[in-house]
């Protein structure tokens, strides 16, 4: 029985290194159509390095649940203290955290750094449970908004105050329906009316909580038109799994053309 | 640190003044063991509530188009066979909230730190024992309002155990979560309340009434998790308590903490104003995140003190165990900050909390490391017991390394709030408490009932949660990978997720045989309760101090006098030692240094 349990043991941990590997080989990030490709890197190099440490130290514990069972005649070590073999694993794994920990905050700094100053504009404003789109216009900025304005039966579900010079030209889109143009990088500002929400765009590598109070704003550069799925990745209530918003990435020359047409 | 005459004088005290009647000595007992039962088996009928609302949404995730007709009873869940979307959320919100707190947490500390932490201190019982009992009378009726709040108005709060505001703090955000969400916070300052009871209990008893002998450096890993945990708790919990009251007063009295001008909630301006919903955020995980290894620094003591028994072989490394759950707890007060990489929080502060999150992982990695040393070269007993801290060491090790995917704050943006998460902390939060709690509850059940649990029940029980546990949480990663979102009603809906839905299919088969296994271990449990085999003082041969006392221990622990400690209570295979164990408490010049530890 004893016998039987080590070995158990030894086998269902291979079992599960090899059926993690073999499903981890597979594709299954959604496939990426902006310019955070360092993010897919990064996911690439985590793997190769945490799944040889998951094989290593799991092919470990198999062997010696089945290698150092209990049995007539065996003796277990009078051991317990190696300070060269605590210094070295303790140093080896802070020098492999320290690589992933530099590599990550470079990443970062490159995400949130400024955005280039051709960036396009646009404001996605969430809430229970349809996300709100906007172009500040010619302009370049946006009308102010006042949630007393808030009038949903006239669909100013932002609040969008007309007598406002800078609001003349805001050009309001159906709710759920953004536009891109392919190849430009775009700074996406985004607000909450209500709840959080979190604005995650899949293919793009993007998600941002919609933080009610604040205006928080992230940018990238969609690389593939196409039509792509805008997900609420934050649970804001019953209607959360529905809050599904449409993407459509444009060539820029049919760009105009295409939020003119969502517009009719 | 006491000494043992004082102890003989108490024990007479305690002798003569044991409870007779029914009532006093098990029902309002201020007996450590009897209290940490009451816990023990709380938590465990808690679990049951919580393993069934998870069985639920597991049914909703894998079938959402079916409809179940059986399940019409549950009238505020189900209209005519489908789920309601508000139901749903009431159901991950209260699964989170009972396994963490009122499961995870107390099963392991306030259950075993109240079972055992006597009887390996070495005294006759915890330092205050009128405040032990107050704090499980104070922790039941958090159990009861929280439960209650399933039965009230429309029903229980469903913001998420996080409840983040502004959906947790106006009352119309969430329809249906009027009452629940209120009755959610007092429950939970019930439960702080007691757990701050007991962690005050914890560190003195801990600090001051070791018995003569026992250093802080001859202490089982078990108990310098207790005493890790107390503190943890007492720095963090009052943040949350803090919190919560804040939410009550911007939910009922008008007040706006955090909640921001400007809001719309269907179609109605919200009349609060300059609160900020960050501010929660960073209050909760305050908590939070301590409140993650509170669930884990238990398993971790346990598996230490499981694994020498059955290994026979004294831990490796133990300064550097002890060393890195200190590092632990110190780090875990500067992490918090990585459950909001991508709330909008500054950039810079991302970046400081990304660097306490990548460092924790090396102190977690010194301790896989050690167990994997202690196993080298030893003599495995695969008793149950053993077979579960295996397990704990396993899921540590699987749930460990996903943990450096989500610290880097760039990735996290892919990673945030989908399955990836939940995969993570179900293996190595949930699974290695629950694991642990499995392994502590075979091995000291001599000490809870003086009897053994049953073996062979012990082990398909385990080799059942085992499989089951990894076919459910693992492939979590990979629909996490493909950006599959949490707390999602009807994941369907989206095109990029409907082909997962085979893979969530075969989630829940494994979620239903893995709650299935568990009424084994319930049969096991309280059939060995009453008809196990009796135990022996130290059926284990193990060589702690809570092994010189009578199985079940009687009122005031030790029969005679509390007895010294001589060495640590690892000396397993001590050359030149006539067993294989050197009791902690045998003054025999054996073993490292003279048994100097």
């Amino acid at each position: 029985m004893a016998k039987l349990q080590g070995l158990l043991f030894g086998l269902a941990t291979l079992v599960l290194v090899v059926v993690a590997t073999a499903f981890f080989a597979k594709e299954w990030l959604p496939p990426l159509k902006s310019d955070r490709i360092a993010i897919d890197h990064g996911i690439a190099v985590t793997l190769l390095v945490t799944g040889l440490v998951f094989i290593a130290t799991n092919l470990l514990l198999a062997f010696f649940a089945w290698r150092y069972q209990d049995a007539p005649g065996a003796t277990a070590a009078y051991w317990h203290h190696n300070a060269k073999l605590e210094w070295i694993w303790t140093l080896v794994t802070a020098a492999i955290m320290f690589g992933f920990l530099f590599n990550a905050l470079a990443m970062w700094g490159q995400l949130q750094k400024a955005p280039p100053a051709d960036a396009m504009l646009v404001e996605v404003v969430g809430q229970q449970f349809a996300w709100n789109v906007r172009y500040p216009g010619k302009d370049g900025i946006f009308g102010r908004t006042d949630a007393k304005l808030v009038d949903p039966g006239n669909l100013n579900f932002i609040g969008l105050d007309k007598t406002d010079p800078n609001a003349a030209d805001d050009v309001i889109m159906p709710q759920n329906q953004l536009y891109l143009p392919e190849g430009l990088p775009v700074r996406v500002r985004i607000r909450s009316l209500d709840v959080i929400h979190s604005f995650f765009l899949p293919n793009f590598r993007v998600k941002q909580d919609a933080m009610p109070g604040m205006a928080v704003e992230t940018w990238f550069t969609p690389k593939v038109a196409g039509d792509y799925e805008i997900a609420c990745a934050e649970h804001c209530g019953l209607g959360h799994y529905r809050m599904r918003g449409q993407l459509h990435v444009v060539k820029p020359d049919g760009f105009d053309a295409a939020v003119a047409a969502a517009l009719e | 640190m006491a000494h043992a005459e004082t102890h003989a004088a108490e024990a007479h005290g305690h002798a003569d003044h044991a409870p007779q009647s029914f009532i006093w000595k098990y029902v309002f007992s201020k007996d450590h063991k009897v209290i940490g039962i009451q816990y023990y088996v709380t938590a465990m009928f808690m679990a049951l509530i919580a393993g069934l609302l998870a069985m639920t949404i597991r049914l909703q995730l894998a079938w959402p188009e079916k409809t179940f007709p059986s399940l019409n009873f549950l009238t505020k869940g189900y209209t005519d066979g489908v789920m309601n979307p508000e139901f749903y959320a009431m159901l991950f919100t209260m699964h989170g909230t009972i396994m963490v707190f009122f499961v995870l947490s107390t099963a392991p500390v306030s259950g075993f730190g109240n079972m055992l932490i006597p009887l390996q201190v070495g005294a006759r019982d915890m330092a205050f024992p009128f405040l032990n009992g107050l704090s499980f009378w104070t922790f039941l009726p958090g159990c009861i309002v929280i439960l209650s709040s399933f039965f009230v108005g429309a029903g229980a709060a469903a913001g998420g155990w996080t409840s983040y505001p502004p959906l947790s703090a106006l009352r119309s955000a969430v329809p249906g979560s009027e009452m629940g969400q209120t009755l959610w916070i007092i429950g939970m300052v019930f439960f702080i309340a007691s757990f701050t009871m007991g962690g005050l209990n914890f560190v003195t008893t801990i600090l001051n009434m070791r018995t003569k002998g026992l250093s802080m450096m001859r202490m089982p890993m078990t108990l310098w998790a207790m005493f890790l945990v107390a503190v943890l708790g007492l720095l963090s919990f009052p943040a949350l308590t803090a919190a919560s009251l804040m939410l009550l007063f911007d939910r009922h009295f008008g007040t706006s903490f955090f909640i921001p001008s400007g809001l719309v909630l269907s179609g109605q301006v919200v009349n609060h104003q300059g609160g900020s919903p960050l501010l929660w955020q960073h209050l909760f995980w305050f908590l939070g995140h301590p409140e993650v290894y509170i669930l884990m620094l238990p398993a971790l003591g346990f598996t230490s003190d499981i694994m020498v028994a059955f290994c026979r072989k004294p831990i490796f490394g133990y300064k550097a165990m002890v060393g890195a759950m200190l590092a632990i707890s110190g780090l875990s007060f500067v992490v918090w900050g990585h459950h909001m990489f991508v709330s909008g929080m500054s950039p810079y502060l991302g970046m400081a909390f990304a660097v306490g999150t990548m460092l924790i992982a090396v102190p977690s990695a010194v301790k896989t490391f050690n167990w994997l040393a202690t196993l080298w070269r030893s003599r495995i007993i695969f008793k149950t017991p053993m077979l579960w801290a295996m397990g704990v060491v396993s899921l540590f090790i699987s749930g460990g390394l996903s943990g450096i995917w989500l610290g880097q704050t760039a990735l996290d943006i892919h990673f945030h709030d989908t399955y990836f998460v939940v995969a993570h902390f179900h293996l190595i939060m949930a699974g290695a408490a629950l694991f642990g709690v499995f392994g502590a509850t075979a091995f000291w059940f001599p000490k809870m009932f003086g009897r053994m649990m049953n073996d062979t029940l012990g082990k398909i029980h385990f080799w059942f949660t085992f499989l089951a546990y990894y076919c459910t949480f693992f492939p979590m990663h990979y629909i996490g990978l493909a950006g599959h979102m949490r707390r999602i009603y009807d994941p369907y809906q989206y095109e990029f997720l409907k082909n997962l839905q085979p893979i969530n299919q075969f989630i829940t088969i494994s979620a239903f045989i893995l709650g299935a296994s568990q009424i084994l271990f319930f049969i096991n449990y309280f059939w060995s309760a009453f008809r196990g085999e009796k135990a022996t003082d130290n059926p284990w041969n193990a060589a702690g101090l809570e092994w010189t006392t009578p199985s079940p221990p009687g009122h005031g622990n030790w029969p005679g006098e509390i007895p010294e400690v001589h060495r640590w209570p690892f000396d397993y295979s001590v050359p030149g030692a006539e067993k294989d164990f050197v009791l902690q408490t045998d003054p025999a010049p054996i073993g490292d240094k003279a048994g100097s530890h």
